[in-house]
């Protein structure tokens, strides 16, 4: 298991250290001059000058990779060009949002997705899987954005239950922080259920055609405890997987959500900071997002080796 | 049970809360789009930044009013010399910025100084390039010195980039701006809001309002929502053109449809063939349907200009005759001017509505009289690289926000590429010319001569559109510069 776990830790290790070199190197070729986009159309070629140097973007390009790369190891992201304050700590104000956010969301997807993966599977054929399923498809087509408008204008706008956006931060309270993310959490959950639903059902009903199954219901084991106790317990490496993938989605993926509900996230922070020109902001949260990913791909390995003792033997 | 319990607790609090609206409103909630990158409105050019501090938070010697003129702030008087060269600046006593330390001829001197300082990050640098020496007469009176008579001068002085910072606290006003204005700086939720609240030692008469919060919501479609569930009772530049009906028919909002300072124009690379050609431009000119691109691009609401000046100006010409809609004389001058086999070109487009979707009328009115546009869309950041950095471009759409710019056509090395001695002669005389029915004839002038040229395609001034709550009063209707003025804000009844 720890040669497992090693070898999983150093492959990690090498993607970041490519994601950082595509990272710095697709970010730097971008057009656009973020002095300028600072000062504007007035400002003079000597006032451009003056900022770059303060920005540190007159140094050469190596230099500047290096000292990124070398402060990145030791935890200093770097100053953000346009808020200038450390990135690290806009990365940290932001997370403490995008963060909750991303769990509540998984946690509600797949609170709701299983359950009705398993209702589907053990019904497969009938009329209540073939509605079920179609509402799915429904669900896996509609836009998150537009479900998330049809929700603040019901539950903020009408009903006036919850703020129709924004968020007033965790010093205000726990209640209103939860209160202002319910809402979004929804909105990026319920596409997601509808995926992870549709694995769930395929994976348990392929599970359901092996031939152990049939032994198992051949000695007289009811239904139920066969769909619990041995179809689930080995479907859950396809879900799992999905959860994975999904998680990455959700951190990235928050950014039109975020818009929609102006919540102050990671998502927007990167997407001003593109806007912005802000590439140390970029470069910083983009690390961050491939680290978690990794991670995450990491956790799912050790997860499956835990499931199904087989793959720690071929690793 | 317990749910009715916690049913009825919810509706005494919002019986309670209902009751305390009653009560006159101290408290504002403003919603912006962009979010400031910083809040020193001496280091950067995001309006932004001025949207939330000026007159607010900080103030300069003097002020732009709602209707666009100069009036003291800072400083109560000034006496201008013969020559005009001279600017003896009398200040208000006893003023003292937001962490303290008093206001006095010291902060004035340092604030100018460090603005036109080598090594300054001033966004607007060249409004101090007039200044010669900033001289401390006594701690209320200040003497500044100019190179040549500057007609604008007090009027450059009034902007967000010339406010009053204290040596002690300028380093710091990016993070927690430090002013003399009625309002202090309460509390900046990055990504999510800033908060301002009063200042119970103003100098001046005291603001209505104990707290405005500028929110910051980005997104278009979230604007409406938030106004209609209260969250936010005011969007100074309201970003949903196209929701907007559905927002005036409803009594609770005021909709007050305004003018700013940003020419939109159809950028044109005179340096460049066959844009270099009068005729050409003259052509554009005549193919070219206001109102179509005024339906398409602001949503029918900006006020159509013949030149590169706003229509809310005193000294504002209408020029907009000089080229009427005309598809047959615009094919017949690209005829004149050799091109009978029409001319292919492109059309950069920054990210805001008004080009992108003023852009694809524009093309198809082109497309009439025989100009083929190639429309490609860029981001801002490409935008200033590629168009107005290096000049490489054909046609582009931009509104030019600064107020009062017409100055920018006399530039050497600016991106129209327009080199006009006669029209550089009247920007020149309108330097050092300071009365004001002279100036206004001088811009007439000038307004003039950049019509005649065809320098630009000039489509229409940008609306202000305002929403706000009804009982709201005091807010700006026009927008004569970048700014949020709430000293004047308070909730009727």
């Amino acid at each position: 298991m720890t040669a497992f776990l090693a070898k999983r830790l150093a492959g990690g290790l090498v993607t970041l250290l490519v994601a950082s070199v595509v990272v710095f190197a697709v970010l730097e070729i971008l057009p656009g001059d973020p002095a300028q986009l600072m000062l504007g159309m007035n400002a003079t070629d000597a006032t451009l000058n003056a900022l770059r140097e303060q920005m540190g973007l007159n140094d050469p390009l190596l230099v500047r990779y290096f000292s990124w790369v070398g402060g990145l190891l030791i935890g200093d992201f770097g100053r953000s060009f346009t808020y200038s304050s450390p990135v690290i700590e806009l990365i940290g104000e932001r997370a403490v949002v995008s963060l909750p956010l991303a769990i509540m969301a998984l946690l509600l997807s797949t609170a709701i997705a299983i359950p009705v993966g398993l209702f589907a599977a053990a019904r497969r054929g009938k009329a209540a899987d073939t509605i079920t399923m179609g509402t799915a498809q429904i669900g896996v087509a509609i836009p998150n954005f537009w479900f998330a408008l049809i929700l603040i204008y019901v539950f903020a706008v009408w009903l006036r239950l919850v703020p129709a956006g924004g968020f007033p931060g965790w010093g205000n309270g726990i209640w209103p922080g939860i209160k202002s993310l319910i809402m979004p959490a929804v909105a990026l959950a319920l596409p997601q259920a509808a995926i992870l639903a549709r694995i769930t059902r395929s994976a348990l009903l392929e599970v359901l055609g092996e031939d152990y199954i049939r032994t198992a219901r051949a000695k007289g084991m009811p239904r139920r405890a066969v769909l619990w106790r041995h179809a689930l317990r080995n479907a859950m490496i396809p879900v799992l997987t999905i959860l994975g993938l999904q998680f990455a989605f959700l951190l990235a993926g928050t950014i039109i959500i975020e818009n929609v509900f102006y919540l102050p996230g990671l998502g927007r922070l990167v997407f001003q900071a593109i806007t912005q020109r802000d590439l140390i902001v970029v470069e910083g949260v983009v690390m961050l997002l491939v680290a978690s990913v990794v991670l995450v791909n990491i956790v799912v390995d050790v997860f499956y080796a835990v499931v199904d003792p087989r793959l720690r033997a071929n690793a | 049970m317990t749910m009715w319990k916690s049913v009825l607790a919810a509706a005494a609090v919002a019986l309670a809360s209902s009751t305390s609206a009653m009560a006159q409103r101290t408290d504002l909630v403003l919603g912006v789009v962009l979010e400031p990158p910083h809040l020193d409105p001496t280091a950067g050019a995001a309006a932004a930044i001025d949207e939330i501090v000026y007159a607010n938070v900080f103030e300069g010697l003097t002020r732009i009013d709602s209707g666009g003129e100069v009036q003291p702030a800072l400083a109560e008087s000034w006496e201008v010399s013969e020559d005009g060269k001279v600017y003896t600046f009398k200040l208000h006593d006893g003023v003292m910025f937001h962490d303290g330390t008093t206001f006095d001829a010291e902060d004035v001197k340092f604030s100018l100084d460090r603005a036109r300082a080598d090594d300054s990050t001033n966004a607007q640098k060249p409004l101090f390039e007039a200044i010669n020496t900033v001289e401390v007469v006594d701690p209320t009176t200040v003497k500044v010195t100019l190179k040549q008579p500057q007609g604008s001068f007090l009027y450059n002085l009034g902007w967000g980039d010339a406010v009053i910072v204290a040596p002690e606290s300028a380093e710091g006003n990016k993070e927690s701006p430090v002013g003399t204005g009625p309002f202090k700086f309460d509390n900046w939720a990055k990504g999510s809001s800033v908060t301002i609240v009063k200042n119970p030692d103003y100098w001046g008469d005291p603001v209505a309002l104990d707290k405005a919060e500028f929110r910051i919501i980005p997104d278009a479609a979230a604007a409406i929502p938030a106004l209609l569930s209260g969250d936010v009772q005011a969007f100074p530049n309201m970003p949903a053109g196209d929701a907007l009906p559905q927002i005036q028919s409803d009594p609770r909002f005021s909709v007050v449809i305004g003018a700013t300072e940003g020419e939109t124009i159809l950028s044109t690379n005179n340096g460049k063939e066959p844009f270099n050609n009068l005729k050409v431009r003259q052509a554009i000119a005549h193919a070219l349907d206001r109102q179509g691109i005024i339906d398409a691009g602001s949503s029918g609401l900006g006020v159509p200009i013949g030149s590169h000046f706003s229509p809310a100006n005193a000294a504002y010409v209408d020029l907009t005759g000089t080229y009427p809609h005309d598809v047959e004389k615009a094919k017949a001058l690209l005829k004149e001017a050799g091109f009978e086999n029409g001319i292919k070109a492109t059309l950069k487009l920054p990210p805001p509505a008004y080009a992108r979707d003023g852009g694809q009328v524009i093309a198809s009115q082109l497309r009439e009289v025989g100009i083929e546009l190639e429309i490609i869309p860029v981001e801002w950041a490409q935008w200033l690289d590629q168009v107005f950095k290096t000049k490489d471009y054909d046609l582009s759409i931009v509104s030019h926000t600064e107020p009062n710019d017409i100055g920018i056509y006399a530039r050497d090395d600016y991106y129209f590429d327009y080199h006009n001695p006669e029209f550089n002669k009247v920007i020149a005389d309108l330097d050092v010319t300071s009365d004001q029915a002279k100036r206004n004839e001088l811009y007439g002038q000038a307004q003039k001569i950049l019509a005649d040229d065809a320098v630009n395609g000039f489509l229409f001034e940008l609306p202000k559109i305002g929403v706000w709550d009804a009982k709201l009063e005091g807010m700006w209707e026009n927008s004569p510069i970048q700014a949020t003025d709430l000293t004047d804000v308070k909730w009727g009844d």
